[in-house]
């Protein structure tokens, strides 16, 4: 399914919000890309800039945004320079959106069907039938049960898990390239969650698409995700891929992050925490945003921006701790643990593939 | 729909048999009796033609005289035209006022809608700002005072249309107005509020995700949504017109009923006043009913008959 190819390409991205207090940095220099049917998860806590980046890259930033610089790449177009026109034939048909709540995310005065088929009304000039027999068979694709009979229901008659369902179909009835989910789980109880997240990756295997999924619950990134980017105070601080950022992380928000996720082998009476709030980013710090909250913080970091280091070639991190001058430090005894679980797989990982090799050899032979 | 339909019915009657009496008793505070004005006739006289009418019995007994005429439709004659029965009155005087009140809830609902959904969509610019000082003007401004303003400028120094009384339809534009001012006032303020709201909410971020236009966001989301709210103004509004046209009657000179009940209430008129209010009551809960009714269309909700779940 992945692929080297990538589709979308977001290039030091600066979005600020004019408000009556000022101008909010909402957006610092992000970039990344995401590569053809990936998923990339983006994780930060509230306030980070996670929604206002999908935003911008569907064209529905609020009137007092402000793009101050870089730009959005898709289909070697910039998004953000898109006419109005040009965004409408973009949004639902080639990127579409998940969103968060799905109790508040259907109209209510419109039965499902045509809520589902309206995408495809719009984009494709489908005939209304032709588009409610696609709506039908989406809201068989997505698992909701007796679809022939309810398709003509109104949103209140479906319960929650079933609404995010529906709102789902709407997003992939026109089979987009990119599905932004942001927390698509948030509002859900934790079963329907996993029957959510479950339906995700079953049908980005059957309509490769790729996904850009926004949480701020690191116990769903791990199921769902191919890399990880992690978000702090408007800018990317780590990103990589899903076991370099679960067992190999090098930066110290997202030690933090991991550590206060409870695991089965949490002990103690007491779940860590990352002491302090985000800055506040009508007037970000000098340095390291996060340096106030960083236990690790060195004497450069209240001066002086990190620049990303390289770990891998697929993993980076914007901590001064990696610099060669860097004094070494020992992170949190969980992820410790974490990195010598890590250190195994990747062993492991080695020997089957000796083995695997070793076999093939005697195969050949 | 048609049990809920007979339900509602049911208690239409009940609800105007308790008008009936509560203002069956409160007229009969009223001062005075229907001869008031004709000293020219002695005590003796007067009292002769008190008792023919019936008027001498005590209230009581007039109260359930009165009910039983009313349960065989009999509305009794009035007073103030003699041996006219008042539901000749009321039939031959209840077109204009119909036409009036019909024209002007259009004439002020729709136009309020769209006036009040375009500041909505351009909140916060000129044209909010236009909208919102128009619909000001038409809440404060009492609709006498714009009936007078609108014969002396349009009817008297313009010209264009007639100052008053009755006779086709250029005769109702300067009533009509008179009388849409509030309704279209109150309504536009109320959408713009509703579709404020309706604007921010996730269901049309999730429209404009979709890839709908502007408009297509709005007709095809906004509106239908905000105007769930305004469905529950209609009542009001229906009475504000009822109570408005009293005085707009009178000061066009329609013949209508509103300007017949000042009259009837002045001259003591008592089978008058009693059939103005049943009418104005029926008119009220039909008004009510089909706005129950509605509601259940625009919202699918609280629908009535349940599609089953």
């Amino acid at each position: 399914m992945e692929s080297n190819e990538s589709i979308l390409q977001v290039n030091h991205l600066k979005i600020n919000f004019n408000t009556y207090a000022g101008t909010v940095k909402a957006i610092r220099d992000v970039s990344f890309d995401l590569k053809k049917g990936e998923t990339l998860a983006i994780v930060g806590e509230s306030g980070s800039g996670k929604t206002v980046t999908t935003r911008s890259i569907m064209g529905l930033l609020a009137n007092n945004a402000v793009v101050a610089g870089g730009d959005i790449q898709f289909h070697g177009k910039d998004v953000l320079k898109m006419s109005q026109r040009e965004l409408e034939q973009l949004r639902g048909a080639e990127i579409a959106q998940i969103f968060q709540d799905p109790m508040t995310s259907l109209d209510p005065t419109m039965r499902i069907g045509r809520q589902i088929a309206e995408p495809l009304m719009v984009h494709k000039g489908v005939k209304k039938d032709k588009a409610m027999a696609q709506a039908l068979e989406m809201m068989k694709l997505v698992g909701i049960t007796d679809a022939e009979n309810r398709i003509n229901d109104y949103p209140h008659q479906f319960s929650g898990g079933m609404r995010q369902r529906i709102v789902i179909a709407i997003a992939l009835i026109n089979y987009p390239e990119i599905l932004i989910a942001d927390e698509p789980t948030t509002a859900l109880d934790v079963t329907i969650q996993a029957q959510i997240l479950d339906l995700m990756r079953e049908l980005q295997n059957k309509i490769s698409t790729s996904i850009i999924f926004i949480t701020h619950d690191l116990g769903v990134v791990a199921g769902m995700a191919d890399r990880v980017a992690v978000m702090y105070a408007g800018k990317i601080v780590e990103y990589g891929t899903v076991d370099e950022i679960f067992y190999n992380p090098k930066h110290p928000y997202t030690w933090g992050l991991l550590s206060s996720m409870p695991t089965l082998e949490t002990n103690g009476d007491e779940l860590p925490s990352i002491p302090g709030t985000p800055p506040d980013l009508l007037d970000p710090p000098k340095g390291d945003a996060f340096a106030p909250r960083n236990s690790y913080a060195l004497k450069i970091d209240t001066q002086r921006e990190p620049p990303f280091f390289k770990v891998s070639d697929t993993h980076y991190a914007a901590t001064w701790l990696l610099h060669p001058d860097a004094p070494k430090v020992t992170p949190p005894e969980q992820i410790i643990a974490r990195q010598a679980k890590f250190a195994k797989m990747q062993q492991q990982l080695t020997e089957e593939e000796r083995h695997h090799k070793v076999e093939e050899e005697e195969e050949q032979q | 729909m048609a049990k809920y339909l007979i339900k509602r019915i049911f208690y239409l009657l009940l609800t105007l048999f308790i008008v009936i009496t509560v203002t069956f008793f409160m007229m009969k505070l009223l001062p005075g009796t229907p001869l008031q004005n004709q000293q020219k006739l002695s005590p003796s006289q007067q009292h002769l033609i008190l008792k023919q009418y019936g008027l001498t019995k005590p209230v009581w007994q007039q109260y359930l005289i009165y009910v039983s005429g009313v349960f065989h439709f009999n509305f009794g004659t009035s007073f103030q035209f003699s041996d006219q029965p008042v539901s000749y009155l009321i039939s031959s005087r209840i077109g204009p006022s119909l036409q009036l009140g019909v024209q002007a809830m259009i004439l002020g609902v729709i136009p309020g809608i769209v006036v009040g959904a375009l500041g909505a969509i351009r909140k916060n610019t000129w044209v909010d700002a236009t909208t919102t000082i128009v619909s000001i003007l038409g809440i404060s401004i009492p609709s006498f005072v714009l009936a007078v303003l609108l014969q002396y400028y349009i009817g008297l120094k313009l010209g264009w249309l007639p100052i008053a009384d009755w006779g086709g339809f250029s005769y109702t534009i300067l009533p009509t107005i008179a009388l849409a001012a509030s309704p279209f006032a109150d309504t536009a303020r109320f959408i713009r509020t509703e579709m404020v709201d309706v604007l921010n909410s996730d269901y049309i971020e999730l429209a404009r995700a979709k890839g709908l236009s502007k408009w297509g966001v709005i007709y095809h989301h906004a509106l239908r949504n905000s105007l769930i709210p305004v469905v529950t103004i209609v009542g009001p509004l229906a009475v504000n017109i009822m109570t408005g046209s009293m005085v707009i009657e009178n000061i066009f000179s329609v013949p209508g009923i509103g300007d017949q009940f000042v009259k009837s209430i002045l001259t003591n008129d008592y089978p008058t006043i009693m059939a103005v209010t049943i009418v104005y009551s029926v008119m009220l809960m039909v008004v009510l009913l089909i706005t129950d009714i509605l509601y259940g269309i625009i919202d699918p909700r609280i629908r009535i008959t349940g599609e089953s779940n």
